[in-house]
This record gives C-alpha cells, structure tokens and sequence, in this order.
C-alpha cells in the first residue's frame, strides 16, 4: 500500500484529474463542486500540468466547449453540480451520440425550488437518458480511482462515450479523508494518451453533427443504446484492469453481508458507508441483514443485480431522487420493471429520503428495515417526513 | 458606390477560385447568406475549423450522409456555436503545443445566424470574445429566424413584417430596433470588428483576411439577404445588398483596435430608405410617414456611426 494522506475529496477529484494528462478543462464553478474547479486552476495556473483551462462563463458553455475540444482529439474534463447539471441538460445527449469521450464529476446536489445547496441524486436522474455512462463513488478513494478510470472507459475504441462520475455533494466533496494516490508513473501506465477515432483538423476534414432525417434517426439512436449497453464490457474489464495493478478491485454492483441475507437494502453514493454499520448492527442483532451498492446506473447492471439479490425476500430500495406524480424513485421504478417478469423476485419497498442534505443516520436504515417488515404493498414512500 | 465594377476582369485574380463550400447545398434561389459563407470561406482560405450553429447554413449543408463542408466542422447546438469554437481553439491549442498535432496555425472560426448571435448565442459570444481566443466570429444575418419560419429576432429591423412581429392592425410589424452586436463587440475590446455584405465581395473577402491575420478574436458582422423570408424575388438578391449598403441602412466599415473606419465610398447624400425598402415583401405594410419615420431613425444612426468614425481613438 502507498503513502495515505489527508485530503479534501473534492481537491483529491482534481488532484486525480491532473495525473491523467488532460489537454483542456473547461469548468464553471458552483456549490459544492467550486473546491474542484477552484483547484484545477491552482494546478493549471502553477505549471503543474500542460493544459487549456477554459473559464466559461456559464455550464452550458463548458459542456459545449467540452464538445468542441474533445472533437479536436483533446482528453477533457468538466465538473459541475446541480443547476450546472441541468443547464448542460441540453448537450449532453449531442455530446453521447457524436461520441466524444468527456469525463465529467459531478457534486450531487438537489435542484431547485426552493434553491438548496445540499446533497441528494435529484441532478443527476434527470440526465438517466443522456447516453452517458453514469458512475457512483462511496468514498474519496473511489473518487480519484474512479475518475482516472473513468478516462480510460470514455477512451476506448469500443466505447467512445462521455462518462459522469458522480461525487456526493457535502457529505463526500467537503471531507476531508486519509487517501491514497497513484503515482504518475503508474497512471501513465494504466493510461494512455487518447486515441481518437476521428478528429477536427484539416488534415484529414470530417463533418460532425449532421442532422439526421426520419429515415436514419431510429438507427442512429438505436446505435447509442447498443453502445452504452455494450460498454459494460469495457467497464468491467477496467475495473479488473485497476484492481490488478492497484489492489482495490470495484464491481458494477458491490455487495457487503449480502449472500444469505433475506432483506437487502440498495443504496447508491455515500450512503453506502452508513448503511453498512447498520446492516453491523442489526446482524450482531440476529437479523439477516445485507447491502447492495449500484456503482454503475448507466448501463444498468441488471444481471449483476439478478445475482445480487438472489434468494432474498425483501429489497428496500434508497432513491434520493423523485419523480412527481410518478411510479417512485427513479432507482427503483428501474428495477421493478428489470425485475417485472422475475419469478420468486423480492418485494421491493421504495423509500424517498436524504433530500436536499438531510442527514440519513445509521438508525434511520434500522427504522427503514423495521418500517418494511409492515408495508404491505410496494408503492413508493417518504421516509422520516414531518406532516 | 463602383465597388465591384468590371468585376468579371479583376474578380479571378481577386478572390480565390478555390470553393470551400460545396455546390449542391440546399439553400433557396437567391440566398445571400450562403453567399456570404461561400465569401467568407474564400477569404480564409486552407487551414480552417469551423463550428456553426443551427439555421439555415447548418440545415442546407449537412443532412446526413451528405457534407457541403470542405473543411473540417462541427455543429452542436444552436447558441453556443461560440463556446465549441472556445473549445476546438483550447484543443488545438494544446495539442499543438504538446506536438501531438502538425505545428503550424490552424483558425477557428464560429458562424452563426442573427438569432444564434443576437439572442440565444449572446452569452456564449460575450464569453467567448471576453476570453480572447483566437478565433473569428461571423454572424450570418438575415434579420429573423428564418430556419424556423421567419420569426423575429432582434436583428429584425424596424418595422418589419415576420411572423411573430406581423403586420397587424394594431401593431404594424416589429417594435424595436435592430440591436447593434458590432457595437457590443467593440465594448468587449475585440481588437478586429467590422460589417460587411456579399454585394462587396472584394471588401467582404479582405475584411476576412484581416481577421484571419488577428492573433486573437474578431467579429464580422454580415448583412445577408434572404428572399424567402423578406418576400422578395430571388433575382434582386445583390440589387438589396447595394441598395441597404447605399442607403444607409446597413453601413459597411471596420473597427480596428476601437478606430472606426468606413470601407465604403463616403455618399454626397443617402440614397432614400423607400429605395430599400420597396422591393420587399416584409415592409409591404409602410405607409409614407413610416418610411419617413425610418429615415429619420436611419438617418440618426448614420450621424452616430459618422461621429464614433471621427471621434473614436485607437486603444
Ligand atoms: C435551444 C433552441 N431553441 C430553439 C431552436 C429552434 N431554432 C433552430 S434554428 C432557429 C433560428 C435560427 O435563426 P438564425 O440564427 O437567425 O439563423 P437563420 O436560420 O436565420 O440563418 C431556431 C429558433 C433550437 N434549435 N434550439
Ligand atoms: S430562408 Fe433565406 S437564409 Fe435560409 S436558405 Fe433560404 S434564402 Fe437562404
Ligand atoms: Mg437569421
């Protein structure tokens, strides 16, 4: 194991970033994700690496340069949060279908209104049909592991698709944590400078972003799904890849005392870390208790979740997200349709918490585990809400 | 006003015989604005990325799989034709820099219609030129939204007849002005600003020059007549180019370091507005005491830019 040292996640994230020899950043800052922006230009501006740092002025321009100078063949990085999420909203699915491989992290905050600056998954969700390849982090470590991985995922031939890494807000951004760093040799190693399919240069001129009649469009889209589900593959492979040279091996679902376990609780982000001294706490109570963690939403691990989940009864679900006058949480409204046809399939309780920065405490998941026991039916409900 | 006289004996040692933009685009009869791209495209010559806008540039020349673009191009959205241009100027910039592409100059340029500039394209323009990129800017204005029917923008001049500024009962065409983005351009010290239309190609074409010389950003403005949606005949196409130039209405000069110049033939007097505005369609509805009331705002505007020509020092 290497040197640990102290640091802020959200400077680790950018300290990450800087290892990986990217050629523009184009950022625009906002709470909570202003740590990263702000230290990306401390390491841009003291010559610490060589690269173009774009101070746009708004999200929806640092998305859209982003677009531009990846085109060019460029490594590129954004980061954002919350409304800078939603005010890219509009490119991000240009940026998927012209595959342009952007890494992006993304300080989960919940949007407005009312305005709140805390932590929940409302941004992200609505992004779910963007085309992106949407990844989640636990804990600092994840974050650099995960964000110089996530390069060489956006990167490969195979994949070619812009990448989110997202980072809890607060709860992750602002901690300050014992990490361990890569060395630059060792990035350099694991990856390699990009190598783009196609470029904008005069040298060899392309056209990029044609429009597309009726006659085209349907195979167009239906090419980016099949690339977004095929780039589990590619994933994976990287993970293994990390896992290999740098011990910390990472799954598309992660699961902790979960085998024997007949209720689960599914959780995504940081809550993961809670969440398993509870499931500590009720096991040495007698209670057959698990986690499953979902490190990957897009491309849905579905048959990792199948197997995750196998044999127990109860599948209790944290979405931070909601969706209004709708069938729940995006989290689970997904896997109940996944799991729809399943036979012998786990009742799944849905619970709506941790919005906009409210804290969920190890005895809120032993109130949820309790509270499912006696719910009857699988809609959707607000946990620990004042009426 | 002989700008272009003789222009079938001098134009080929003039102007690149060299197309950039393919034949076989799908612009209407007439279009002025695909013009002033096949202009402007001259005026760049080799060496060139362009990212454009939605609109009508971006709708005639690239239905997929087919490309009217010589050179190497990207659309993305419809206002934030400035910020991917900000972007492939960054990537080129530090990919060069970092030997990983040929090491030689390579311009940017951004293209967008009036709407994708003076709207919508605002903030990404402002960011852009405030930034300093190296790159050149050109708003494409045909004075309304005309890839989506002819709406307004505030490029639409007084008066005007569009479909969302109609020419009512009550309300007899569009309210407001057009909005002065040259001027705008100025005030963000862009060290190249000018005016141009495809009616003087010579000019329009060496203004280009003279932005593609500027270490940084440039803004060209070009006045680009559009029939269809100024319901005109399609043959009178540069006959309006001249007469906007002639009148006043549309001035042709350059800003450079904030010193303004006039690249037209300084007129004894203006021609009168109604000579431009009676050929079209969209100011069919103007009564003569319109028309006077557009002179005088025309004539306004001329003392204006005649008086920022003899005040305005150089930065
Ligand atoms: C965000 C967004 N809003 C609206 C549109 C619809 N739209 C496409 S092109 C266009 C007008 C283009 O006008 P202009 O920039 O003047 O270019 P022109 O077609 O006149 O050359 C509009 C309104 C869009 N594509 N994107
Ligand atoms: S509508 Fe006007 S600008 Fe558009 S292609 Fe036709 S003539 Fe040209
Ligand atoms: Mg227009």
């Amino acid at each position: 194991m290497g040197k640990r040292i102290g640091m802020e996640v959200g400077i680790a994230a950018a300290e990450a970033v800087a290892l990986c020899n990217i050629d523009v950043a184009a950022v625009y800052p906002i709470t909570p994700q202003s740590h990263i922006a702000e230290h990306m230009a401390d390491i841009i501006h003291d010559g610490r690496i060589d690269a173009e740092f774009i101070t746009v002025e708004s999200e929806h321009s640092s998305i859209s340069a982003c677009a531009g100078a990846s085109a060019t063949g460029a490594r590129v990085y954004t980061a954002t949060s919350s409304q800078g999420l939603m005010l890219m909203h509009e490119i991000l699915p240009i940026v998927s279908a012209m595959r342009l491989p952007v890494v992006m992290g993304n300080a989960n905050r919940a949007v407005s209104g009312p305005l709140n600056i805390w932590n929940d998954h409302g941004d992200i969700m609505p992004q779910r049909d963007s085309g992106w390849i949407c990844l989640f982090t636990e804990n600092g470590q994840e974050v650099i592991d995960l964000s110089i991985m996530a390069f060489k995922i956006a990167e490969d031939p195979e994949v070619m698709l812009p990448t989110v890494v997202n980072i809890d807000g607060f709860q992750l951004t602002h901690m300050i944590e014992p990490l361990e760093f890569p060395t630059q040799a060792q990035v350099n190693k694991f990856l390699p400078d990009r190598k783009p399919y196609a470029t904008l240069h005069p040298d060899n001129p392309m056209t990029m972003g044609c429009f597309n009649m009726p006659d085209i469009f349907t195979e167009t889209m239906k090419a980016k799904d099949t690339a977004l589900w095929n780039s589990k593959k590619t994933i994976v492979k990287v993970f293994n890849e990390w896992g290999r040279q740098f011990g910390r091996k990472y799954n598309v679902v992660e699961t902790y005392k979960a085998k024997d376990a007949e209720t689960l609780i599914l959780t995504m982000g940081s809550m993961g870390e809670t969440a398993s001294i509870a499931v500590d706490e009720m096991r040495k109570a007698g209670r057959k208790v698990g986690l499953v963690k979902l490190r990957l939403w897009r491309p849905f691990p579905v048959e990792e979740l199948r197997a995750a989940i196998k044999g127990c009864k109860t599948l209790i679900v944290m979405d931070r997200a909601i969706s209004f006058g709708g069938a729940g949480g995006p989290v689970a409204t997904e896997i109940k349709s996944f799991l729809f046809h399943d036979k012998g399939r786990p009742r799944i309780v849905d619970f709506l918490m941790g919005l906009g920065g409210r804290d969920v405490t190890v005895g809120d998941f032993i109130a949820m585990v309790e509270r499912a026991k006696n719910k009857k039916d699988e809609t959707y409900e607000y946990y620990g809400v004042r009426e | 006003m002989n700008t272009v006289q003789n222009f079938e004996i001098f134009a080929p040692k003039l102007v690149d015989r060299k197309e950039y933009f393919s034949a076989g685009h799908r612009a209407c009869q007439g279009c002025g604005e695909v013009l002033a791209l096949r202009l402007l495209l001259k005026g760049l010559g080799d060496d060139v990325v362009v990212a454009n806008a939605t609109g009508c540039m971006e709708i005639i020349s690239s239905a997929y799989p087919q490309t009217a673009w010589l050179h190497p191009y990207i659309h993305v959205a419809f206002e934030n034709a400035a910020a991917v241009g900000s972007g492939v100027e960054a990537g080129l910039k530090a990919l060069r820099r970092k030997g990983k592409i040929a090491d030689r100059d390579v311009k940017t340029i951004a293209i967008a219609g009036d709407g994708g500039t003076a709207d919508i394209g605002l903030q990404a323009l402002s960011g852009a030129m405030e930034r300093g990129h190296d790159m050149i800017f050109f708003c494409l204005d045909n004075e309304a939204y005309m890839n989506t029917g002819i709406q307004r923008s505030s490029a639409t001049p007084f008066m005007a007849a569009t479909t969302t500024s109609p020419a009512g009962e009550a309300i007899p065409g569009q309210r407001t002005g057009k909005k002065n983005v040259p001027e705008i351009m100025v005030a963000h010290k862009v060290p190249y600003v000018a005016t141009a239309c495809p009616s003087y190609p010579i000019d329009l074409i060496n203004k280009v020059k003279k932005a593609k010389a500027v270490k940084g950003p440039a803004y060209i403005h070009i006045f680009s007549m559009c029939p269809t949606g100024w319901r005109c005949a399609s043959e009178i196409t540069i006959k309006l180019g001249r007469l906007v130039v002639e009148t006043g209405v549309f001035p042709l000069y350059e800003v450079e370091n904030g010193k303004y110049r006039l690249t037209m033939e300084v007129p004894e007097k203006l021609r009168p507005v109604g000579d431009y505005l009676k050929p079209q369609g969209r100011f069919r509805h103007l009564t003569p005491s319109n028309i006077e009331t557009i002179q005088e705002r025309v004539n306004r505007e001329w003392e204006i830019l005649m008086n920022k020509i003899e005040c305005m020092q150089p930065w």
